[in-house]
């Protein structure tokens, strides 16, 4: 069987693939992709941990983020969409209006 | 079958949460069927002094129900009744604004509520996947309420990055609460606190993580330094209102469900302290130097802001009751004369075109007497001066910070004081000793507005003068916490 | 004996099953082909690809609006995942479980309404 750190080592690593992604990256939409990637990673870490305690808590955690997460992706595309309607670009370094 | 009876099924225990939701919904419903103009502004008044009545009815019922997952206490309720008072208020100073700015929608109101529900499921339970969820439910109306005026670039500018600092904070959240799970086995603090000294001794690596990790993602959410990055580019371009809302209510949210994991949950991991010394020092110091500079009032109540959190965060380093007692009258003071200072500017900001730059204050006092010594009172009580209550507010907090032997956290916080009492000033010398060549266009009441600042000035001064009732309501709010 | 007897009536079961299963799509498409207009055209033949056309360039600027129609499919698609835990579970937990789950789809549904009212589901 495969042991429990292997799965968290995994999860850790997507965690910071997902936090440096965030950190470096310019598109919104990649920027998306990163945090759900991050969310992924948390769901590994919990999937593993619920198997290797042997309590059934952890995959019903899954289910609620998994949802949370899709409500956030909604709400997060409509907002691209309407600054996509607005100017025309999904780079976040023209937006310096306010600055950061 | 899964026996029923033992689990706590009250709906007694969510009244309140259920009166928001209804609200919510038959806000949207009508506003589906027929095409309305004007915002359904009465049902969520009507809804939200209703949800306060439940609030307040609730109190010093310590009960826990639903399998554990919502436990009603003082301290819960003391928040439910803070959150249900906060968004009436802000319900009713934004009504103009945002009718003046042709953003009357009504599913502002309705995201209000449903934001609101979401604070009160956070602060009313021990168990990290229903806080997780609460947070959730309180943040997904937020990030849509900082957009709300799409045709606007700043409000958009402002909602895709309190959306993505939000996001990214909540991946960090969760990852911590998955790490918690791991060592413990369970979400439930009341669980976690009765084992902490055999989880520790065997998982000591995943609890700490755990705990670092639920820090960083409530550090983001109450602005603290380092994590505040997002905080004045959010105020600055969010609707004046929606601005009033987040300085004050995620906030409290936030410091609810810190002060029950970080000194209740991991009570006995003393590294804990040591960290919120640091973070403390450095949100109020980096608050209130940024602060000195702004041009901008918004920009200015925003680091004001993050210098309040850095307050807050004094408790949380000192830890024990009379800290949580004071750090609640903390929050309670800091969101009535907070909302009164934004319920100003909110009023300035409806005249068409303004910005509430430095550069509009000016003939405020000659033109607006009254009005400008409601924000003259405001700003000397977020600058803590004596008889308002942020006076003792501050007092308390440090009060208790000294009795604990955290002598240079309380003198570092006093000096701070000091420090944020320039800047408060700047308004007010703004308003009352400058002139301008432009003429002062005069500012137009409403009802409602005039109620809010009534409301925010007298209790800034009535509370400075007979705090009696508040300590008090600080105290029992406590009682079964720790 | 009594065991090949008993694997004899499962793979019955089986049997039926997917007797049962081929005979109800048969006779879907057999009832739409009594109530529905019979209008071919050459558009109709091609493979379908959500409305796009499925040859040539594959890097082409999509439609806006589909993000919309997305966006309320993955709300409610995951929103989906909950009524199977509950339905595996369904014996164990009784009467309030399924008050609660109706509650729980009235407010789906109700968010469906919503946005069908508000015109989010019209192709404008």
């Amino acid at each position: 069987m495969v042991p429990v750190s292997a799965y968290l080592i995994v999860a850790i690593v997507l965690f910071g693939i997902g936090t440096v992604g965030v950190l470096i990256s310019r598109n919104m939409i990649v920027m998306f992709m990163c945090i759900e990637l991050m969310l992924n990673a948390a769901n590994l870490a919990l999937i593993a941990f619920s198997r290797s305690l042997e309590v059934m808590d952890g995959h019903a955690f899954v289910f609620l983020v998994l949802t949370v997460a899709a409500a956030e992706a909604a709400v997060g595309l409509a907002i691209v969409l309407a600054i996509y309607r607005n100017r025309e670009t999904i780079n976040i370094d023209r937006f310096s209006i306010l600055k950061w | 079958m899964i026996d029923y009876t033992s689990a706590g099924i009250d709906f007694g225990l969510i009244a309140p949460e259920i009166a928001l939701l209804v609200t919510a919904f038959v806000i949207l419903l009508i506003s589906s069927i027929r095409r309305l103009n004007a915002f359904p502004i009465y049902i969520a008044f009507i809804g939200l002094v209703v949800t306060l009545a439940l609030s307040i009815q609730q109190w010093s019922n310590q009960e826990s129900g639903f399998f554990g997952m919502i436990s009603c206490d003082n301290f819960g309720i003391a928040f439910k009744i803070l959150f249900s008072a906060t968004s009436l208020l802000v319900l009713l100073l934004g009504y103009r604004y945002m009718i003046a700015r042709g953003i009357d929608r009504p599913e502002y109101s309705a995201l209000l509520l449903i934001s609101t529900m979401g604070m009160m499921v956070m602060a009313n339970t021990t168990d990290l996947v229903v806080m997780f969820l609460g947070l959730e439910i309180m943040s997904v109306p937020l990030y849509v309420m900082a957009g709300f005026a799409r045709r606007s670039l700043r409000s958009n500018e402002a909602a895709i990055k309190y959306f993505m600092m939000g996001a990214f904070a909540s991946a960090f959240l969760l990852m911590g609460i998955a790490f918690v799970y791991g060592a413990s086995g369970t979400t439930e603090l009341r669980r976690i606190v009765a084992d902490i000294s055999f989880i520790s001794s065997r998982h000591g690596a995943y609890i700490y993580a755990g705990a670092a990790l639920i820090l960083v993602g409530f550090g983001f959410k109450v602005a603290a330094v380092p994590f505040h990055s997002w905080v004045p580019d959010v105020y600055e371009g969010a609707p004046t209102p929606v601005t009033a809302f987040f300085s004050v209510a995620p906030k409290a949210a936030g410091f609810a469900v810190m002060l029950r994991i970080f000194l209740f949950g991991f009570a006995d991991l003393e590294i804990l302290s040591d960290v919120f010394w640091v973070l403390s020092v450095l949100t109020m110091s980096v608050g209130n130097i940024l602060a000195l500079r702004q041009g901008n009032v918004k920009r200015l109540l925003a680091y004001s802001s993050i210098a309040h959190a850095g307050y807050i965060m004094v408790a949380l380093a000192v830890g024990g009751e009379e800290a949580v007692s004071a750090a609640i009258f903390y929050l309670v003071a800091y969101t009535i004369f907070n909302l009164g200072g934004f319920a100003v500017v909110t009023l300035l900001e409806t005249r068409s075109g303004c910005r509430s730059n430095f550069s509009e204050l000016p003939g405020l006092a000659a033109t607006h007497p009254y009005l400008s010594a409601i924000l003259a009172l405001f700003m000397l009580a977020l600058g803590g001066f004596p008889p308002t209550v942020g006076f003792l507010g501050k007092f308390y907090l440090f009060a208790a910070a000294i009795k604990s032997g955290y002598i240079w956290l309380a003198v570092i916080g006093v000096m701070n004081s000091f420090l944020s009492v320039y800047y408060y000033l700047r308004v007010v010398k703004a308003s009352y000793f400058e002139t301008s060549d432009e003429p002062f266009t005069p500012v137009s009441y409403t009802p409602a507005i005039v109620a809010v600042l009534i409301i925010t000035a007298v209790g800034t001064l009535g509370l400075g003068f007979f705090p009696q009732q508040l300590l008090e309501f600080s105290r029992s709010a406590i009682f079964a916490f720790l | 004996m009594e065991g090949t007897a008993n694997s004899m009536s499962e793979y019955l079961s089986v049997l039926i099953f997917i007797f049962v299963g081929i005979g109800s799509v048969l006779f879907t498409f057999f009832l739409s082909r009594l109530i529905r207009p019979h209008n071919p055209y050459k558009e109709k033949s091609i493979p379908y690809e959500c409305a796009e056309l499925p040859i040539g360039d594959s890097w082409f600027k999509f439609n806006n609006r589909f993000y919309i129609f997305a966006l309320m499919f993955v709300i409610f698609d995951v929103e989906v995942v909950f009524l199977f835990p509950w339905a595996v579970a369904f014996g164990e937990l009784g009467l309030f479980a399924l008050v609660e789950m109706i509650i729980f789809i009235l407010i789906l549904f109700f968010g469906l309404f919503y946005a069908w009212r508000k015109g989010a589901l019209k192709w404008v």
